[in-house]
C-alpha cells in the first residue's frame, strides 16, 4: 500500500515540479500577505513580532488551498481520474499518495514563507527554528487529511474553486489557531513547555482526522 | 428507479405545523405577560425564551441529526436517511441563524458588546459555517446518489470537530484572560420562569419537528419529480458529465 501511495505521490510531485504553477503562485501570494500585512498595521503600534504569527498562518491557510485546490483539480482534465480508480491500487493508498504530495507542497511553500517573514520583519528565528519546523509538520498533517479529502470531493463539483475554501476553512481553525498560538509563544521567547497544550491540540486533530479522511476517502470516489 | 415512495399530501391540511406555530405564539404570550421580569437585566432577558431554546435545536438536535444519519446512510445506504439528514440540516441553519442574530441583541445591553470569542459564541459561528458549507455542497452536486455520500461524509466530519472547536478557543480563552464580561452563571430559575423555558423549549421541539416534515416531504416531492423527468427522456439517463 505505502510503494502505491509513494508512486502516487511521486507523480503529483513530478506534474507540479514540472509545471510549478501552484508553487509560484502560493510565493506571490506569500510576499502579497506579507507587504499587506504590514502596511495595514501601525509598524509604531504593533511591533512585527506580534504580527509574525497571524501573517504565518494566513499564508499557510490560503497557499495551502491554492495547492489542494490542484490536487484533484488535474484528475479531472481528461477524467484521468478514472484511470486512476481503474489501476488495481487501494482507495486507501490513492488518499495517503495525494495527501503526502500535498504535504510536500505546503511544507516546501512555508520552507520559503517562514525565511520569508523572518526577513521582512526582523525576527530572531534561528533560536526557535526546531520547535517551529515541528508545529509547521504537525499543522500541515492536519491541513492536507482534510485538504486532500475536501479536494476529491469538491474536483467534480461546480463551484469547485469556491467550495473548497468554504468547507475547509471551519475545518482549519482547529490547526491554525493552536498553531499561531504556539509560534507566538516561541517568537516572544518563552519556553517550549508553554506551548505544548497547543501543540498536544495538534497532535490530537492529526491523530483523529488522518484516521477518519483516510476511513471517509473511499466514499468519496466509487461509482 | 420507480418512484416509490408514497406520495406527499398536496394541499393537506398541516395539523404538526399548526399546532406548533399555535404553541410558538402561547408561549411568546405567556414570556410576555406572565413571565415576571429578570431583577437584574430587565425586559432584555426575555429574549433567553428565543435564544437558549433555539440553540439547543440548532446546536445539538439539527446537529446530531445530520451526523448520525449521514453515518447511517453511508451503512444502509437508503435514500430516506439523507433526505431526513438535509431537512434536518436546512431547518438547523433557519434555528442557529436566530441563535446568531438574538444572541448579540441580547449580549449588547447586558454584557455590553455585541460579541466575545467565547468558547461557545465561535463553536456556533463556526458550526453554522460548516451547516452553510454543507448546503452549498448539496446545491453544487446532480447525482443524488453522489450528493448523499459526500453529505454524510461532511455531516460525520462535522461532529468530529466540535470537540477541536471548542477546546482550541476555549485554551485561547483561559490562557488569556480578557476583561470581558462573562455570561453570568445562570441562577436556578424560579418556578413560573423555568415553566416558561420549558414550554419554550417544547415548542421549538415541535416546530422544528413541524419544519423538517415539511420540508422531507418537499425533498420526496422533488425526487418524485426529477424519476418522471428522467424516465420520460431516455437519451438523458446516462449519467451526466460533471459541468466545467
Amino acid at each position: 500500500m505505502f510503494a502505491a501511495a509513494a508512486l502516487i505521490a511521486r507523480k503529483d510531485l513530478a506534474i507540479e515540479f514540472r509545471t510549478r504553477s501552484a508553487f509560484l503562485a502560493a510565493l506571490v501570494f506569500a510576499l502579497l500577505a506579507i507587504s499587506i500585512f504590514y502596511f495595514a498595521w501601525d509598524a509604531t503600534a504593533v511591533s512585527a513580532i506580534d504580527l509574525a504569527p497571524g501573517v504565518l498562518w494566513v499564508i499557510f491557510t490560503f497557499s495551502g488551498l491554492l495547492g489542494l485546490h490542484r490536487s484533484f483539480g488535474v484528475e479531472e482534465a481528461d477524467r484521468a481520474i478514472d484511470a486512476l480508480l481503474a489501476s488495481p491500487i487501494d482507495r486507501e493508498a490513492v488518499f495517503l499518495g495525494k495527501a503526502f504530495a500535498n504535504l510536500v507542497f505546503v511544507l516546501g511553500v512555508q520552507a520559503l514563507s517562514i525565511p520569508a517573514v523572518a526577513f521582512f520583519y526582523n525576527l530572531p528565528i534561528t533560536r526557535v527554528l526546531g520547535p517551529l519546523v515541528a508545529i509547521a509538520l504537525l499543522a500541515g498533517i492536519g491541513l492536507v487529511s482534510i485538504g486532500t479529502l475536501f479536494s476529491a470531493m469538491t474536483a467534480n463539483t461546480r463551484l469547485s474553486e469556491l467550495l473548497l475554501p468554504v468547507l475547509s476553512l471551519p475545518f482549519f481553525v482547529p490547526v491554525v489557531l493552536p498553531a499561531a498560538q504556539a509560534t507566538a509563544r516561541l517568537l516572544a521567547g518563552r519556553p517550549v513547555s508553554e506551548a505544548m497544550s497547543w501543540l498536544r491540540i495538534l497532535i490530537a486533530f492529526d491523530i483523529v482526522f488522518v484516521v477518519a479522511c483516510a476511513f471517509a476517502f473511499p466514499f468519496t470516489l466509487e461509482d | 428507479m420507480p418512484a416509490s415512495s408514497p406520495p406527499a399530501e398536496r394541499g393537506g391540511f398541516d395539523w404538526l405545523l399548526a399546532a406548533a406555530v399555535l404553541a410558538v405564539a402561547a408561549t411568546f404570550i405567556r414570556a410576555i405577560y406572565f413571565t415576571p421580569v429578570e431583577a437584574l437585566q430587565g425586559a432584555a432577558q426575555k429574549i433567553f425564551y428565543i435564544h437558549a431554546p433555539s440553540a439547543f435545536i440548532g446546536l445539538y438536535v439539527a446537529f446530531g441529526i445530520v451526523a448520525v444519519a449521514g453515518g447511517l446512510y453511508l451503512w444502509l445506504r437508503d435514500e430516506r436517511l439523507d433526505r431526513v439528514a438535509a431537512s434536518a440540516a436546512e431547518v438547523g441553519v433557519v434555528f442557529m441563524t436566530v441563535v446568531l442574530i438574538t444572541g448579540p441583541m441580547w449580549g449588547k445591553p447586558i454584557w455590553g458588546a455585541w460579541w466575545t470569542w467565547d468558547a461557545r459564541l465561535t463553536l456556533t459561528l463556526f458550526l453554522w459555517c460548516v451547516f452553510v458549507g454543507y448546503l452549498i455542497l448539496r446545491g453544487a452536486i446532480d447525482d443524488p446518489a453522489v450528493r448523499a455520500r459526500y453529505s454524510a461524509v461532511l455531516g460525520l466530519l462535522g461532529a468530529l470537530l466540535v470537540p477541536f472547536i471548542h477546546l482550541s478557543v476555549y485554551l485561547f480563552r483561559t490562557l488569556h484572560p480578557m476583561p470581558i464580561v462573562l455570561k453570568p452563571s445562570r441562577p436556578s430559575l424560579p418556578p413560573s420562569m423555568l415553566t416558561t423555558f420549558l414550554m419554550a423549549c417544547l415548542a421549538f421541539v415541535l416546530l422544528f419537528a413541524a419544519l423538517v416534515r415539511v420540508r422531507y416531504r418537499l425533498a420526496v416531492a422533488e425526487d418524485a419529480l426529477a424519476d418522471e423527468e428522467l424516465s420520460e427522456s431516455p437519451a438523458m439517463s446516462l449519467r451526466p458529465e460533471s459541468a466545467h
